[in-house]
């Protein structure tokens, strides 16, 4: 007599909740409080951002440019790392949804870094007189930005996904070496950018302006674990496809 | 609306680029999520 054996009975608790399989499952649940708080959160910092807050006393109104800047530039980051993360748990652990979030995530991070170049280069005219200027910080987030592009291109010339997931892993963590160069550049070199908004003598600027930053910064990043969770789901249907369709191939060709 | 002073212009245009971005991105996921399951679902369909 045959006994069917469950194999995720024998996982740990973390295992099943990263197994591939079951992150589709439980994860569905998380796309629609997240995109219910993502529209509240846009909502309230929009009207902080445009009707809430005062102009600034040197920028005047272009500091509402810095509500959108400064959460796109801090995702374009925040995304890196999460893809070294990932990148760490596809080479250390050789995680099954290590590799998934790391793909994912690419697009998502170049689209960030974007947002982040456009809206610096726009607040940058009327601020410091030029769009653009090759100091520290701008110039490693557009290396940012290429790197961004280089991952997307390497994942989409691979047929083998594993393959691809283990050199890509290494060019992220390489790379990974840009992100304190774009945090700290600001403190190492002479630059047009003004030194970060929160040191160990406090916030550098009134409540009034950082509170819609900061609800900002919640809606943009909810939008990211948004979109994360979904480009995930879609790259595990993806591959889940892709199997029955080179299985359906095996079958007709014997 | 505020009166958003001499540079509106470069206000408006970025929160219109970034607006228009993101609602690309936004579109792109779920469209990218739908054929994927569709898919799935024509395989399992087919058995």
């Amino acid at each position: 007599m045959t006994q069917k054996i469950d194999p995720l009975k024998k996982m740990n608790w973390f295992d099943r909740i990263a197994h591939p399989g079951q992150f589709l499952k439980w994860s569905r649940y998380l796309i629609l409080p997240l995109a219910i708080l993502s529209v509240i959160l846009f909502g309230v910092g929009l009207w902080f951002a445009f009707f809430n807050s005062p102009e600034d006393y040197q920028m005047g109104d272009t500091v509402r440019i810095m509500y959108i800047h400064v959460p796109n530039a801090w995702l374009s980051q925040l995304v890196y790392v999460t893809m070294a993360v990932s990148a760490i748990g596809t080479l250390v652990w050789r995680h099954p949804l290590a590799d998934v979030a790391m793909k994912a995530a690419a697009p998502l991070g170049a689209a960030f870094t974007t947002m982040a170049l456009f809206t610096g280069a726009l607040w940058g005219r009327p601020t410091w007189g030029t769009y653009w200027e090759w100091d520290g910080r701008m110039t490693a987030t557009l290396i940012l930005l290429l790197m961004y592009l280089g991952i997307i291109a390497l994942w989409r010339s691979f047929d083998d996904q594993l393959r691809a997931a283990k050199l890509i892993a290494i060019i992220v963590l390489v790379g990974t070496i840009n992100i304190p160069i774009i945090k700290f550049s600001v403190d190492w070199w002479n630059t047009l950018h003004q030194p970060s908004i929160v040191s160990s003598e406090g916030l550098s600027m009134p409540a009034s302006i950082y509170t819609p930053l900061l609800i900002m910064m919640l809606a943009f990043t909810t939008l990211f674990a948004l979109l994360q969770t979904n480009a995930m789901r879609t790259e595990i249907l993806r591959r889940k496809a892709d199997r029955q369709l080179r299985k359906s191939l095996n079958k007709e060709n014997g | 609306m505020i009166d958003l002073g001499p540079h509106a212009s470069f206000i408006i245009i970025a929160y219109l680029g970034v607006a228009i971005v993101t609602l690309a991105l936004i579109i792109s996921n779920i469209a990218q999520y739908k054929k994927q399951k569709n898919r799935v679902k024509s395989f399992e369909d087919k058995g």
